[in-house]
């Protein structure tokens, strides 16, 4: 049973690393830009949600209308700063976002001052389910998970099926014979640009719960997040879900097996991988 | 965008002139401040040591590493490791293993990360260097969050002569300043020798060196431990100065920072990181003291104005300060990119 609470808890951290992860992969994927911003966009979310779940005492508003917000801010930044940063050089993207770190993080301070948050877990999703008589499991990471996998599915339904995911495939295929077809490229990027954004400040909001909210939150997990996009390769979707649930995994075991070196496992995890395959397991 | 790469590493004759004069005032300087400037200056050319080992891998050899200060911190952890409670140890002891220590840290590191290319190598630099934070985060015996106090400074002590004190900050001054002069001068040596031709190489195109035969991994991993063994002086160098270690030293703004120091200045020809380490540190205690306006305490929101200042710098100057006096000389051609 202790093994299976270690399971449920691993996956929950994977998929919600998915999220993340996700839009970090695409964005490099289809735009080629480094975001080093993309944690901040967590830690925003995270931030959003807290204040609108006290404002309107509901998770279910706070995520739709943290989710709407975000998409709408990802959006204004494409057409303000990314899309001239398309082309650039890597350093130049990297410098850029590592100053919207800095940006991002001054005006959480204003905003929501520096102070540590808890959000508390609504009602409905407070239970626990009983394994045996004295082990029980949260419904709210359940509920986390579930999340994840919609948001997982909806988004591989977008990407396969849908006529707008064909385009953004054609788009990262090959960007010039795609725009030669009529193909508005151009909102195809401020499109999945804004898409990235909204993943990573849903996964924020639902993670405030049982994260609790608190300055600098977005750095740790971007750099998880780094790792998991190495090990699955860039700009794959379907590489990201496996090696996020991989990271997951090893994490949550590792910190009861191994909890003297759990710390640096994951990069273990990430060296073995770069020896065996430098472009990662599912390098498209 | 090869051109674009080529011969950055030639200084124009203005920014020689610009140089000699920066050296003659930096040794003039004590003569006319008081100790706080003088630990100030101090700390900016340890940061110029900082950045030019970067910059070796960076505007050299076209690696960009995320993760560059985690040699540097450790190097500083070795300083207070070595340092006993009660009695100073020797700098030709301290100095030669930190840096043996870091250069060593570097070579481990580079040996995975010098097989990635562009953006995989920012971000698993990124991450090695996060993993070595968290090893010195989140063990009691590495000083954990807090870091560790360093009691002394090194003592240098030449045949039962004692060379110089360095707890006196004007010596220290000096002898930072020298470290400095000697590293820029082994880096520009090391520019125009046939190992710094093949790291140019690599920069313009990895491909063609490697069809003209030349192990790039070899090379590259080279110049990773190097970088990382001056990123080590330099980390030795800060310990040492202020006393005190923590692991925000390796963390990912502290490497970040050394990135920006050395495209604020102008890539490549350790001139500009010097020039970028300078300006930044410079423009960085400017935003921390700014004065109260009002009700609002313009100095606090000190990130605000750095974040806001290095979106700028990327918008108007990619190629620094020394790149943007040669566009405005006209020397760059239209079209040139």
């Amino acid at each position: 049973m202790e093994f299976l609470i270690q399971l449920l808890n691993g996956v929950q951290y994977g998929l919600l690393l998915f999220l993340l992860a996700s839009g970090l992969t695409l964005i490099f994927g289809i735009m080629g830009v480094v975001n080093l911003a993309h944690g901040s966009f967590y830690m925003l979310g995270a931030y959003l949600g807290y204040a609108l779940s006290t404002q309107f005492g509901s998770l279910t508003l706070a995520i739709i209308g943290g989710a709407i917000l975000a998409v709408a801010f990802g959006w204004a930044l494409e057409w303000l700063l990314f899309r001239h940063f398309y082309e650039r050089d890597h350093l130049d993207q990297v410098l850029l976002t590592f100053g919207l770190i800095y940006i991002f993080e001054e005006l959480r301070s204003i905003l929501w001052g520096d102070d540590v948050h808890s959000m508390p877990i609504p009602d409905l999703l407070s239970a626990s389910i009983p394994l045996t008589e004295n082990l029980s499991y949260p419904v709210y990471r359940l509920f986390i998970s579930g999340v994840c996998i919609a948001l997982a599915l909806a988004l591989y339904l977008l990407i396969a099926k849908t006529r707008l995911g064909m385009k953004i495939r054609a788009g990262a295929f090959n960007r010039d014979m795609t725009e030669a077809l009529g193909i508005n490229i151009k909102l195809i990027h401020a499109v999945v640009f804004a898409l990235g954004i909204g993943l990573a400040a849903v996964a924020g909001i639902i993670a405030a719960p049982i994260a609790s909210v608190y300055p600098n939150m977005g750095s740790q997990v971007l750099i998880m997040c780094f790792v998991v996009v190495v090990i699955g390769g860039i700009g794959s979707v379907r590489g990201a879900l496996i090696s996020a649930l991989l990271v997951g995994l090893v994490d949550t075991f590792g910190k009861v097996w191994l909890s003297s070196v759990s710390g640096m496992l994951v990069y273990a995890l990430m060296a073995i991988v770069l020896l065996w395959k430098p472009e990662g397991l599912f390098k498209q | 965008m090869s051109r674009v790469k080529a011969n950055i590493e030639v200084l124009p004759r203005s920014v020689q002139v610009l140089l000699a004069f920066g050296l003659v005032a930096l040794v003039i300087f004590p003569f006319s401040a008081t100790d706080f400037y003088i630990q100030s200056v101090t700390r900016m050319m340890i940061l110029a040591i900082f950045a030019m080992s970067l910059d070796l891998l960076q505007g050299v050899t076209g690696l960009v590493s995320l993760g560059h200060a985690a040699f540097f911190g450790l190097a500083g952890y070795a300083l207070a490791y070595l340092m006993p409670q009660n009695v100073a140890a020797s700098l030709w002891l301290t100095l030669p293993l930190a840096v043996l220590a870091a250069a060593l840290a570097a070579l481990v590191i580079g040996f995975f990360v010098v097989r990635t290319h562009g953006i995989y190598f920012i971000m698993v630099t990124m991450a090695f260097a996060q993993m070595v934070f968290y090893l010195f985060f989140d063990n009691k015996a590495l000083g954990s969050s807090d870091g560790l106090y360093i009691n002394f400074k090194p003592s240098v002590v030449l045949w039962g002569w004692p060379m110089m004190d360095l707890d006196n900050k004007t010596t220290f001054y000096y002898f930072v300043l020298g470290a400095l002069v000697l590293v820029y001068a082994f880096l520009r040596r090391l520019l125009w020798s046939p190992f710094g031709r093949a790291l140019g190489g690599i920069r313009i195109n990895e491909q063609r060196m490697r069809a003209l035969g030349y192990t790039t991994f070899g090379y590259k991993l080279s110049a990773f431990t190097l970088a990382g063994a001056l990123a080590g002086l330099a980390g030795f160098l800060w310990a040492a100065q202020t006393g005190y270690i923590n692991p925000e030293l390796m963390g990912f703004h502290m490497s970040a920072h050394a990135v920006m120091m050395v495209i604020l200045g102008g890539m490549g020809n350790f001139a500009g990181a010097i020039v970028g380490a300078f300006s930044f540190e410079y423009v960085l205690e400017v935003f921390k003291d700014l004065p109260t306006l009002g009700s609002i305490d313009l100095g606090k929101h000190w990130q605000l104005w750095i974040g806001l200042f290095i979106v700028l710098v990327v918008i108007v100057a990619p190629r620094g300060l020394l790149g943007l006096t040669q566009s405005w000389r006209g020397r760059r051609k239209a079209g040139d990119e």
